[in-house]
Formats: C-alpha cells, sequence, structure tokens
C-alpha cells in the first residue's frame, strides 16, 4: 500500500501494463520524453523505452487512427489526448470506425484501443480545457465509457480498460488529479490521508460496469461521476440528509442493480454532472430511473449539472454544480 | 456605407472538363515505358523519385509491346493469372449489378475500368501483407483465394453473409486473406493503414500494409494524417490514390487545384510515384517497388494511380447527368482488361479464341456461385440472419442493456 494521487496511481496502473503486456503501447501529444503536460506518464519512457512509450505528432484524428490500425494488428494501444475538449478531430475514428470495428466486421477484427482524456472544469481553463463530453461517447454504440474518480479507482479501472477487448473512453477528472475537490476552490486538499488514495502497488482491478457506493444512508440517493462524487459528498453532510452517493464509476454499461436497489430503499434520487443539462448523461439516467423505479419514487427526480451554455474561464464556479446547489436538490427530494 | 465592390469575378468554381453534350477530348499521353529509370527502392531518398511523382511510369507500350526499366518481366503463367482475376471480377460486376436492377441485392458497386489496381497491387504482395481497402478493391480478394459463394452471401446478405447482414453489399471483411473490413466513410482507412503497419514494424514481422483512398476523399483530414504519421515513424506502408478523376459527380478538379495528386508525397519526405492505373505491369511493378522499400525499413511510398472510374459510383448513380456518356471509351489509358489480353496476344501467349473461352468459363462460374448463394437465402424472401445478430459482437459480451433489448425483440 503505498499513499498516491490520481497521476501517480494512473502513471501506476500504466507502469504495471507495460510491464505485463509487451503489446502495451502508450501513446500520444508530449506523452512520451516530456511525460505529459499533466505527468501522468512520466518517467515511462525511461524505463519501458521509446518503442513502448512515445510522442506523436499535434492529430488526434492520426492518433486515433494509428491506434485502430494497431489494435487490428494485435496490440493494445493505450492513448492520451491531451484534453477531452480536443478528442472531436478524432471522434469520426471513434465513433464510426474504433465502435463498430467488431459488429461490422461480423467479429474477424476488433481494436481494444484505451483512449484516455483529462475532462472537467475547476483548474479555470475556460471554454476548451474545461469540458466533459462524456454523453458524446455514451450515445454511440460498441464503446465502454469509464470515469474514474479517486486514486484507487482509477487505478483499478484502467487497468480494467487495458485489459478490456473492447474500445473504452477514460474520462480522468482533471481538477481531482492532485486532491478530492469538494466545491471549494480556496480550500483544495490533497489526497494525503484519504482512504480512497490508499492504493496497492501492485497489479489489480476495478471491474468495468460496477459502481461504488461512496456514502450511505436511507433518505435519498445521490448518483455522480469524476470531481462531482466529491462535490456531492460535501453536499450531502451541508445537508444533513442522509444518503446513498452513488459513484458511477462505468457510465457504459452502468451499474443498474446498485441504482435500482439504492434507490428503491430511498425513493429519492438527485443526479449530479458538470456537463450541460440537455441531453447529458443525466437524461439517460432520469429516464432510467423512472422506467425501473417509478413506483418506489417518492418525489421528482432532481438533476444538478452545468448549464446549456459554453463552459466559462473566470464565472467557472458559478457554472460548474457546487454543493450549495446540490443540497438544495437534495432537500427538494424531500418535500414530497 | 457600402462597401466598394472592386472588379473580380467572385468565387472561383472549378468544373469538370466536359459535360454531357460534350465531347470529351482527352490529350494523348506524351510519356513512354523508357522515359523513367528505377531507383533502387531501398537506398534511393524520397527526392530521387520526383520525376517519377511528375511523370507516369509505364510499361505496356502502344504497341502492345513491355519494355523500359520498369517492366517486371513476368510470366506468361503470371500474365494469364491476373488477367484471369480481372475478367472474373469484370464479368462477377456486371452479373452482379444486373441483380441490383431486379431487385436481388439492395445495392451495388462495380470496379469497372478500374479492375487492375487491386489485382495487380495483391499480386505484388507477400501473402502476410495486409490489405485495407476501399469498396473499389474487392478484386483483391479473388488474389487471395475467397470463395465467390460467400461473397455474394455477403452482397445479399443473407444467413451466410460472414458479417451478417450488418453491413451494405460490397462492405467485404475477409480476415482469412488479411483483407482488412472495409467501411463507408471514405478516407478513414488510409490513416488506420499507416497503424496496422507501425504495429508491424514494433514487431519487428516482415510484414507490410497497402491501402488506397480516391482522388475525392484525399481533401479529407485523414489522407493527410496518414502521409504525416507514415513519414514520421517511416512506417511499412503503400499509400495509393487512385485517381479515378470522379468522386461521384465531383470532379478531381475539386480536390486539388493541380493536376496530380503524386507529387503530394514528396513534401512529406515520401517516394511518391505516378503510374498508369490500367497498365497491369507498371501498376505490378511499382507496388513490388515499394513492397521492397517498405520491406527494408525505407518507409513509405506514395502512389498516385492514374486511372478512370468507367462505371456509375454506384448502382445509385447516373454518371450520364454530369459527364459525357461516352467519356470513358476516350481515357487515353484504354481499358486494363483489354490492354493485357493485347499484350499477351502480342507475346503469342493468348489468342481471342481463349478469350472468349475464358469469359464463358468464368460467366459459367458465377452463375453457379450465385446459385449455390441463393440457397442460402435471397434478398425478396430470406431467410437472413437471425434478429440476435443485431446485438451480438457490439461488445466481446453482451452487457445487461443490450441484454434487455434483445429479450424485447425476442418477445416480439
Amino acid at each position: 500500500m503505498a499513499n498516491m494521487n490520481m497521476i501517480q496511481s494512473l502513471n501506476n496502473a500504466l507502469d504495471i501494463m507495460l510491464e505485463r503486456d509487451g503489446d502495451v503501447v502508450v501513446y500520444g501529444e508530449d506523452v512520451g520524453y516530456f511525460g505529459g503536460v499533466f505527468r501522468t506518464t512520466d518517467g515511462l519512457q525511461a524505463k519501458h523505452g521509446a518503442q513502448r512509450v512515445f510522442d506523436t505528432p499535434l492529430s488526434e484524428g492520426g492518433i486515433l487512427a494509428t491506434a485502430f490500425g494497431m489494435g487490428i494488428n494485435g496490440l493494445r494501444p493505450v492513448v492520451e489526448i491531451q484534453f477531452a475538449d480536443y478528442i472531436f478531430p478524432a471522434y469520426d475514428q471513434i465513433v464510426n470506425e474504433l465502435a463498430k470495428i467488431r459488429h461490422r466486421s461480423g467479429g474477424e477484427y476488433w481494436s481494444p484501443v484505451t483512449v484516455r482524456t483529462p475532462a472537467g472544469g475547476g483548474i479555470r481553463g475556460g471554454h476548451h480545457h474545461s469540458q466533459s463530453p462524456e454523453s458524446q461517447f455514451t450515445h454511440t454504440p460498441g464503446l465502454k465509457v469509464v470515469y474514474c474518480s479517486t486514486p484507487y479507482n482509477a487505478k483499478g479501472l484502467l487497468i480494467s480498460a487495458v485489459e478490456c477487448n473492447d474500445p473504452v473512453i477514460f474520462f480522468e477528472p482533471k481538477r481531482c488529479y492532485r486532491g478530492p475537490f469538494y466545491g471549494d476552490p480556496h480550500n483544495v486538499p490533497t489526497w494525503k490521508g484519504h482512504p480512497e488514495a490508499e492504493v496497492p502497488e501492485s497489479h489489480y482491478t476495478v471491474p468495468l460496469g460496477e459502481a461504488r457506493l461512496a456514502m450511505e444512508g436511507d433518505e435519498c440517493t445521490v448518483i455522480a461521476w469524476g470531481a462531482m462524487v466529491h462535490v456531492s459528498e460535501q453536499a450531502i453532510r451541508n445537508s444533513g440528509i442522509s444518503c446513498d452517493l452513488i459513484d458511477l464509476q462505468t457510465l457504459v454499461p452502468w451499474d443498474r442493480d446498485a441504482v435500482v436497489n439504492s434507490i428503491e430503499k430511498t425513493g429519492r434520487c438527485v443526479i449530479v454532472h458538470e456537463a450541460p443539462k440537455t441531453s447529458g448523461f443525466g437524461a439517460e439516467m432520469a429516464a432510467s430511473v423512472q422506467e425501473r423505479c417509478f413506483y418506489h419514487l417518492e418525489s421528482p427526480i432532481q438533476r444538478v449539472t452545468g448549464w446549456d451554455a459554453p463552459f466559462p474561464h473566470t464565472t467557472e464556479w458559478d457554472y460548474m454544480p457546487g454543493p450549495t446547489r446540490i443540497a438544495a436538490a437534495i432537500r427538494r427530494t424531500q418535500e414530497g | 456605407m457600402a462597401r466598394k465592390k472592386k472588379e473580380s469575378s467572385g468565387l472561383n468554381i472549378p468544373d469538370a472538363p466536359f459535360r454531357p453534350g460534350e465531347e470529351a477530348v482527352f490529350e494523348t499521353w506524351s510519356w513512354k515505358p523508357s522515359d523513367l529509370n528505377r531507383p533502387d527502392p531501398t537506398k534511393c531518398n524520397a527526392e530521387d523519385t520526383a520525376p517519377h511523382a511528375q511523370g507516369l511510369v509505364r510499361v505496356l507500350g502502344d504497341d502492345d509491346k513491355a519494355s523500359g526499366a520498369w517492366d517486371p518481366k513476368l510470366s506468361a503463367d503470371e500474365l494469364r493469372e491476373g488477367l484471369e482475376h480481372m475478367v472474373r471480377l469484370r464479368i462477377f460486376d456486371d452479373r452482379m449489378m444486373k441483380m441490383q436492377r431486379t431487385g436481388k441485392l439492395s445495392f451495388y458497386m462495380r470496379s469497372f475500368g478500374e479492375e487492375c489496381v487491386a489485382i495487380a497491387q495483391t499480386m505484388a504482395l507477400e501473402t502476410q501483407d495486409w490489405i485495407f481497402p476501399t469498396y473499389r478493391q474487392p478484386g483483391a480478394q479473388f488474389v487471395r483465394g475467397r470463395d465467390m459463394v460467400s461473397m455474394i452471401c455477403h452482397c445479399i446478405g443473407n444467413v451466410e453473409d460472414n458479417i451478417k447482414g450488418r453491413q451494405m453489399p460490397v462492405h467485404y471483411s475477409y480476415r482469412e486473406g488479411r483483407f482488412i473490413s472495409i467501411s463507408s466513410p471514405v478516407g478513414t482507412q488510409f490513416s488506420q493503414a499507416v497503424g496496422v503497419a507501425m504495429a508491424s514494424q514494433y514487431k519487428k514481422l516482415d510484414e507490410v500494409t497497402i491501402t488506397w483512398i480516391g482522388d475525392g476523399a484525399s481533401a479529407e483530414g485523414d489522407y493527410h494524417y496518414a502521409l504525416n504519421f507514415a513519414s514520421v515513424f517511416k512506417a511499412p506502408v503503400i499509400l495509393n490514390v487512385v485517381n479515378n478523376q470522379w468522386a461521384i459527380s465531383t470532379h478531381a478538379n475539386f480536390a486539388t487545384s493541380g493536376d496530380e495528386f503524386a507529387t503530394r508525397g514528396l513534401p512529406y519526405g515520401l517516394a511518391s510515384i505516378r503510374v498508369d492505373g490500367n497498365d497491369f505491369l507498371a501498376l505490378y511493378s511499382v507496388t513490388k517497388w515499394a513492397r521492397e522499400r517498405a520491406a527494408a525499413g525505407a518507409g513509405a511510398t506514395h502512389i498516385e494511380v492514374l486511372t478512370y472510374r468507367a462505371g456509375a459510383h454506384s448502382s445509385s448513380d447516373d454518371p450520364s447527368r454530369y459527364r459525357p456518356s461516352d467519356e470513358h471509351t476516350k481515357w487515353p489509358g484504354g481499358d486494363p482488361i483489354e490492354r493485357l489480353r493485347d499484350h499477351l496476344i502480342e507475346i503469342g501467349e493468348w489468342s481471342a479464341k481463349r478469350h472468349s473461352g475464358l469469359e464463358d468459363r468464368i460467366d459459367d462460374e458465377v452463375m453457379s456461385a450465385y446459385k449455390e448463394a441463393v440457397k442460402h437465402g435471397d434478398l425478396a424472401t430470406g431467410p437472413y440472419p437471425e434478429a440476435d445478430t443485431i446485438f451480438t459482437e457490439v461488445y466481446e459480451e453482451m452487457p445487461w442493456h443490450l441484454k434487455e433489448q434483445f429479450d424485447e425483440v425476442m418477445e416480439g
């Protein structure tokens, strides 16, 4: 066991997979010699060599296209898109190609690519270093979509993603790389001393498709992913209401049993995400919850999300869901 | 305040050289088989190929004789094999197009006029090499030994379609022949092929990847990603731009303001060659050269295959609406099958009688393959793949949400 921040645990996961599987290659912009702009691949090229860990041209479309081809020809590429905001030049390669190759070829070909990408706001990144585009991938059959939230699940989920024979879009909440984020930009702790930062140094997995119960309660169910898990934790404390906090971890396929069992217990539901409200993954969750749990619901499902506007620079704290908004939503569920 | 207008004709909108009702008059080609040397593929630099990118590699002259430094000196048996595959593809295509016209296929795409491209080039490769085609290179499968019955089953989309009725006709996948699944978005395969080649390079295997893109799709970003990645990583890949003049109704004049594609590889540092795409010997030879270069670790080759799309883009297209109906008969490169046939006759290894005998034999072959294929289902009445094929192979294992939807279908 070691205390690791999320950068260190992700780095450790990649190190382990490079060690265990000679077919794993890690590449992307600034990923090789320098070790990534967030330092996630720091030291990996020096340790495993430039054949395994390397830099590429600034070409997200080219990165995904070559990863697709390498995957077809037996490798297991783990590529980094430096910011999720920059994934769109590769969108065609992901949506039309990577996601469909197994199906379209009748199972003759598949390409087990993992796409790691830092996402989400809270670092004063403005329009194009802050977005959280998970729902633009959850709508595509053939992809698995993961959103980690702690050093422990980041490592276990990333190892599962790399070992998975399906393509995985792996979102990393960049605001939580060096500490959990409780919604107060003036008081950002590090991961030191946090129980979820106690990370085994050896290989382990957190299975794809399983949620994590981050807090346990019986009056309301709060569903969140990424940085919003920690903000929701703060909101639940502030609200004084006893809540299940479900950290979804995998969005596709999401953990039906964890969600349904919790809502059947609490009868109330709040869904929290950073991305804009309209067609966000919260809409899918809300629809599914009412389909499956309608007669257990005691009050309307609440969504607390980013606004349907471009992500701002200096006003990002008014844009992102904070503990106050989330706590208010939790209280609203108790009114019914 | 109104802004002052300057003298201008407005936007520069290119046009095709000839439109319906006009007479197509192409310039006669002045390039001769003896014009260009054959540099050492393992040693030469990209700039040594500048004359080849600006010129045109040809082997078959107007006299039907082979000559020049690029003559691959193939045996008569090899030439006859190439001719047979090309004739097979043309007859197969004609028959399948008739099937489409009579409602027996939902859609079809012929390779008419471009039969040489995939066939000569695949014959120039080794069997371990990867083929990453577009819908205009199905002929590679004949070279790799695919059974025609299974190709027709795919085009019908019946129970024996190896891709289970999931894609439109002509979107073949043939793993056994290392022929990678075709997808409709034009251009994506070009950059993917570089990744396939990089994996071979990483594993230090003697494998080369070949891929094609059309003149039209060369305007997509994937074309440029491919050239750049191939160059930076020195990938063992053969990058072909099939300049067949037309992208549906869009003339190549809209893909480039110049009149050639081959030279675009030079500033990327890639060996670049333009080749007469209807000259079987030249195309075979240039591909062999590119394979040798790739296998030696000297990098990728960018090839412009100069040809003409003699047929419609697809069964949904009507080229008489945008070009003279007889334009393909005026193409200075002629017809690839006739040229190889005439060469074989010229060297005393073939005859008109043997040729019509070959055509009759292949006609029978195609008809009996079709009859065999429809035993597994026809378009009108099936049987088709079961509805479970909608849900299988979306993922390696079916997740719960797909299982639920699958059960919904099964319950009707």
